[in-house]
């Protein structure tokens, strides 16, 4: 069975039609990137399968390991292993970023009938994940997020990921408008991540993400829809001649 | 306001006999204060004080005056403890002072903390300058009626240059009764020169009970005086408490106030201060958090009358349910308060539709060189906030819990008192849904 089925899906965001008609599949161990121009539909990709509101669904289907996704709340879909990897993570003044962390740890273990961990067991979790990620404790004890540069954000948002150990990861733009030092830590520490149980979807604009993670698989979403498919011989391709001409055989 | 009846408050309130105290000055001033409520009345919403505030309801209501078996309540010694705060104790159970649970054998030299009930068994005469006030606007008519009835409460003096180590806690007991009843309280505080004190005060509740309380503090800083007062105000839910609080700040005295309103069903605090001295300092931060249908009404006045004088005040509020929060925030600069710097912000969140928070932030400034800012938002909890918190597995109500609690703590972090900081944002915690 796959680990993330995606039929003919179509949303609406505000009432105007985003995706039409995407379909896609995902099974454990996979890195897919889904690139395409702005406004294909690309983040609402990410945030349809995340749960934002906003977002209707009015055709297709989402099956994650046999479940309906779409009827899953946020905290649900996550406690289900779905991370969504924001392309803006929101600050949140006055929460610290450990007790946050810990909080979203039980939550999701609380959900699904798993002991909780108490401070000192989740403070030695941390610290081994820190050291993996290469990251500095100092942005544990700072609210979450909160005066962050970009490129301590992303690294959050990754660390995040790694703490929660989701078996599905959809990163969202997150190499956008980063340098080339962070892209490269915030890729090793995707790399580091990646295993056998856990798939990617990595939604991007540029191909220079794809030169630090390799995809198994690259797709083109344009106008709602997964127009081209390919391996990451097709990013490379889509470098040199942009986006233009791409799909047109496979629009029928 | 005049009435063919009076209304049923006001008849109950004037029942009660004139506390006899001997003292010629304060049993004039009391009698005087006592006339002045019986003819003004109670204030209406036309009253510009009480504009959001009205007491229709509550005046069709009678209390009965003092507890004759307040020195028998029973009292939960938790509800006494209280985390960080380990030193001299003044309880109060329905306004009548309690020995057997006060704590004031470990008063330190310097420090007179007594009940007003003794203090005027001795010289009255340092008590005579708060005591022999006369109110006179119908505005005032709770501290009228509060100058003209009570005969207890604290008188808390430090003398100049002493500086009080343990915080001193002050606890107003509201008790389950036969009857509902109306106590009040009088509090007399000095702070000589060069003092300092932490000061915790409590207003809890013990059971239901849906009694009438008024309490006025006066709070004299003398020069270099420094106050840290901290109010946890968690009385009970049917409760309802009107104080009035007036501070005095000489030559570069500092006060801090701390305050938790989250008790009551009607509560009103006005919380007066004037700073008049050169380099005199005011911090206030507050929290209200009404729930269910409770009401709770901050009016914040604050009077720079001196050279270089400085206030800050940050205040937020949060409403659920039906309830409704109201601050008023005024500020005055006084001809001649020369640079002073005058800085208030109120923000508010809404949890409910159906809510409601009244802000109103006032400045008038007369004098030169000054610097001033103000600014009061109402709104709700962030939705890109709550998606991100929701999104990592935290259950809606627990986010939105977190969030608002975050909200609130942003103006308690400055807390010098670690494990009483911690007990406040537990109690923050325990006041939200979910």
């Amino acid at each position: 069975m796959s680990m993330l089925k995606i039929e003919n899906l179509h949303a609406r965001v505000e009432g105007k039609e985003i995706l039409k008609g995407l379909s896609l599949t995902v099974n454990a161990g996979e890195v897919h990137a889904i690139m395409g121009p702005n406004g294909a539909g690309k983040s609402t990709l990410g945030n349809v399968l995340s749960g934002r509101d906003g977002y209707e669904v009015t055709a297709g289907s989402v099956i994650y390991n046999g479940i309906d996704l779409l009827a899953l709340e946020p905290e649900a879909r996550a406690a289900a292993g779905v991370f969504l990897a924001f392309q803006y993570p929101v600050e949140i003044p006055g929460v610290n970023n450990t007790y946050f962390l810990r909080a979203a740890f039980n939550a999701q273990r609380k959900a699904r009938g798993e002991k909780e961990f108490d401070s000192m067991q989740f403070l030695k979790l941390v610290r081994e994940k820190l050291k993996v990620m290469q990251i500095s404790d100092e942005l544990l004890h700072r609210a979450v997020n909160e005066g962050f540069s970009g490129g301590e954000k992303k690294r959050n948002e990754i660390f995040q990921m790694a703490v929660l150990e989701p078996q599905l990861a959809i990163l969202d733009e997150t190499d956008s408008g980063l340098d080339i030092d962070a892209l490269k830590q915030v890729a090793q520490g995707v790399n580091t991540l990646r295993s056998p149980d856990r798939a990617f979807l990595m939604i991007t604009h540029y191909q220079r993400l794809l030169d630090y993670v390799v995809p198994d698989f690259v797709h083109v979403l344009a106008d709602g829809r997964i127009v081209e498919s390919g391996d990451k011989s097709l990013a490379l391709k889509l470098e040199e001649h942009g986006y233009a001409g791409i799909g047109e055989g496979a629009a029928a | 306001m005049s009435q063919l009846a009076p209304l049923p408050l006001v008849a109950s309130l004037l029942n009660a006999p004139l506390p006899d105290s001997g003292i010629t000055w304060l049993d004039a001033a009391r009698r005087e204060n006592r006339e002045a409520f019986a003819a003004g009345g109670l204030p209406d919403t036309r009253v510009e004080a009480w504009k959001y505030t009205a007491l229709r309801a509550l005046a069709q209501r009678s209390f009965a005056s003092g507890d004759a078996n307040a020195q028998t309540r029973a009292v939960d010694p938790s509800i006494l403890a209280l985390p960080g705060v380990d030193g001299p104790r003044l309880v109060f159970v329905n306004g009548v002072f309690r020995a057997d649970l006060s704590a004031l054998d470990s008063v330190p030299a310097g420090l007179t903390l007594q009940p007003l009930s003794q203090a005027l068994q001795g010289d009255p005469e340092p008590l005579r300058f708060a005591l022999s006030r006369h109110y006179r606007e119908t505005g005032d008519a709770f501290a009228r009626i509060n100058a003209a009835s009570a005969d207890d409460g604290v008188v808390l003096r430090v003398d100049a240059n002493v500086k009080v180590v343990t915080p001193v806690q002050l606890l107003f007991v509201g008790a389950a009764a036969e009857v509902d009843l109306a106590w009040h309280a009088r509090n007399v505080i000095e702070l000589g020169e060069g003092a300092e004190l932490t000061l915790v005060e409590q207003h809890v509740g013990s059971g239901e009970q849906v009694h009438l309380a008024t309490l006025v503090s006066d709070i004299e800083l003398r020069e270099g005086a420094r106050l840290h007062h901290i109010v946890l105000q968690n009385a009970a839910i049917g409760a309802n408490l009107i104080r009035r609080s007036g501070l005095r700040l000489h030559a570069r005295a500092q006060a801090t106030l701390h305050v938790l309103e989250l008790g009551g069903a009607l509560v009103r605090h006005d919380l007066q201060a004037e700073l008049i001295g050169d380099g005199a300092q005011l911090d206030t931060r507050g929290v209200f958090m009404p729930h269910g249908r409770q009401h709770i009404d901050t009016q914040l006045a604050i009077r720079h009358q001196a050279l270089n004088t400085t206030s800050s005040s940050n205040w937020r509020g949060v409403a659920n349910d039906r309830a409704r929060g109201v601050f008023r925030g005024a500020i005055v600069v006084a001809p001649g308060a020369d640079g002073s710097d005058a800085s208030l912000s109120n923000k508010n969140l809404l949890l409910s539709p159906s809510a409601e928070i009244d802000t109103k932030p006032e400045l008038e400034i007369h004098a030169d060189e000054v610097k001033a800012a103000h600014g009061a938002t109402v709104g709700q909890l962030d939705e890109r906030s709550l998606f991100y918190l929701r999104s990592r597995g935290i259950p809606q109500a627990e986010a939105r819990a977190l969030l608002t609690a975050a909200f609130c703590r942003a103006v308690l972090d400055d807390l010098p008192n670690e494990a009483l900081r911690e007990h406040l944002s537990a109690m923050l915690v325990a006041q939200l849904p979910g």
